[in-house]
């Protein structure tokens, strides 16, 4: 690959975010501000090859794209047809609509910030959201996010076509949200990434168990809100969480197989990521305004911190589990809770733990609760009952992985009866 | 923008509610109508009459069919609606919030169709 066009596909990757989200502040329009840009990378690829890369290649493409969508609007503006194209926020975005704005090319900070809230607004589904944040602020093309969630291509295509349309019609605001929504709104872009770096991490179907495309750009996500709203804490906690999760990336996998935390080779942990982790899990927690995000990065930075499993400080995890759950009362943090305390007070304990945080029926579909009720009634010698729990989790998980791994205990059981 | 606020609310619990709970909610929405009106964001709205009064009107081959309903089998009913002018979808929520039957029924938050403005404009 020429060097031109290794540049540009990383300028791409880096400034594609950037440069949207003040085009759609521009334009009002998500269709115009993307069109425009394409054109200005397709101009790139050309001239860039041919002139050698410029000095700034990031302000080279926002000038020329800024040209790009400056010709658009006037060729819309000569027809009266199309000027609902622009319509979200004409009347206040008219004024930006002036050349001589427009040559300067201006930037506001803010710009990626209203690009984020919008494409995570709640009136959105969550589909469409993250289908909408990877193609916007990630720069990723629809075809790589419907590989990326084994999509068909026609299918995001459309979801994209809906959420921009919906944006449009319904008068979704380009704006940062007002100070009593801010904190709502913040919790779906996090989650937002978070189910984004999830899906990598923990592909629910198909041969692989981690796309790390997807955990990739999760965490670059993650930085950007880390960089567009530094104070918060939970941005920095999230971040250290996927951090944390993905330094065990190489280890959780072997040949195909999963392996868990307790088996890992810990010498294949990713050094790099836990030191940023364990940073960020303290420069967050000082900030004294605790969150879920900060206290499950918390507790993988104790299982990060712990050289090997035996060495793994269970009585602060437990402490950490107990916290969450004043926090949040998702049963699936309970069944976590439990499985720390079989490791630090007994699997007796741990068990009856499960089994309260079950008696809802809330966790009946859920893998993993039938998946560590056999684990601890296997630690227990109880081999009936944990082939049973271990049929159940079979059947509840979709991923060739997991159930490689079920299977796996399944034999080991039957060769210790 | 104008969005249509439609107001669904479970019919037999509104009438189940004694005559002093009803007031008090009318109350609440006059307060809701006087604060709209005063910022010039009130365009229309009104109470519905039951479900049990409505008449669907249809016309297939320029026949005119007139029956009885429609009813849906659904846990809520339209109730009632506001239209209002709002800057975008977060104000038109917000207004939505303060309707009164939010806290139990639902209110569906529509867009209006509106005609581009002219290009000289």
């Amino acid at each position: 690959m020429s060097q031109a066009r290794e540049t540009l596909e990383q300028v791409f990757r880096e400034e594609y975010g950037r440069i949207i989200a003040t085009l759609i502040r521009i334009s009002g329009s998500f269709d115009l501000a993307e069109e425009a840009l394409q054109e200005a990378f397709i101009s790139a690829a050309s001239k860039w090859e041919l002139e050698g890369t410029p000095n700034n290649p990031g302000a080279w493409l926002t000038t020329v794209a800024h040209r790009r969508l400056l010709d658009a609007l006037r060729r819309d503006r000569t027809r009266t047809d199309k000027q609902s194209e622009l319509a979200f926020e004409t009347t206040r975005l008219q004024p930006h609509v002036e050349p001589e704005l427009l040559e300067e090319a201006v930037e506001y900070p803010d710009d990626r910030l209203r690009l984020i809230f919008t494409c995570c607004h709640p009136s959105l589904t969550r589909e469409a959201q993250v289908a909408l944040t990877l193609r916007t602020l990630g720069g990723l093309t629809t075809t790589e996010i419907a590989h990326a969630f084994l999509l068909p291509e026609s299918t995001l295509a459309q979801r994209l076509v809906r959420a921009k349309q919906k944006i449009r019609l319904a008068g979704i605001p380009y704006e940062i949200p007002s100070v009593d929504r801010i904190a709502d709104r913040l919790a779906a872009v996090q989650a937002v990434i978070y189910l984004i770096f999830n899906e990598g991490y923990a592909a629910s179907a198909g041969q692989t168990l981690i796309r790390n495309d997807l955990c990739a750009e999760a965490i670059r996500l993650g930085r950007v809100l880390c960089e567009l709203l530094p104070d918060e804490p939970e941005n920095i906690g999230l971040l250290a969480l996927m951090l944390l999760q993905d330094s065990r990336r190489e280890a959780r996998v072997n040949n195909g197989e999963l392996v868990t935390l307790e088996e890992q080779d810990r010498s294949r942990w990713d050094a790099r990521e836990i030191d940023e982790g364990v940073n960020l899990v303290q420069r967050a927690l000082r900030l004294r305004r605790v969150g879920i995000y900060q206290l499950q990065a918390a507790i993988a930075a104790v299982h990060a911190e712990a050289r090997t499993a035996d060495e793994t400080d269970w009585r602060q995890i437990v402490a950490l589990y107990e916290e969450l759950m004043r926090i949040t009362s998702s049963p699936i943090v309970a069944l976590n809770h439990a499985a720390a305390v079989a490791m630090a007070h007994g699997c007796e304990r741990g068990l009856s733990l499960i089994e309260a945080a079950g008696a809802d029926g809330a966790l009946q579909n859920y893998y993993l609760f039938h998946a560590s009720r056999a684990d601890l009634l296997r630690r227990l010698h109880r081999f009936d009952e944990a082939t049973s729990a271990y049929e159940t989790a079979l059947s509840l998980t979709s991923n060739e992985v997991e159930q490689n791994y079920i299977r796996g205990r399944l034999r080991s059981i039957s060769a210790s009866i | 923008m104008k969005y249509l606020l439609l107001i669904y609310e479970n019919e037999q619990a509104w009438d189940a509610i004694s005559e002093g709970e009803r007031q008090q909610i009318y109350g609440e929405y006059r307060q809701l109508r006087e604060q709209l009106l005063s910022r010039g964001q009130f365009v229309g709205g009104s109470q519905l009459q039951p479900i049990s009064t409505a008449t669907s009107v249809r016309v297939r081959d320029g026949k005119e069919l007139v029956t009885d309903g429609p009813f849906a089998e659904t846990h809520e009913q339209l109730g009632g609606f506001f239209l209002v002018e709002a800057e975008n979808l977060d104000e038109a929520t917000s207004i939505a919030a303060r309707i009164p039957s939010a806290k139990t029924g639902t209110i569906e938050v529509r867009p209006l169709v509106e005609t581009a403005a002219p290009a000289s404009a």
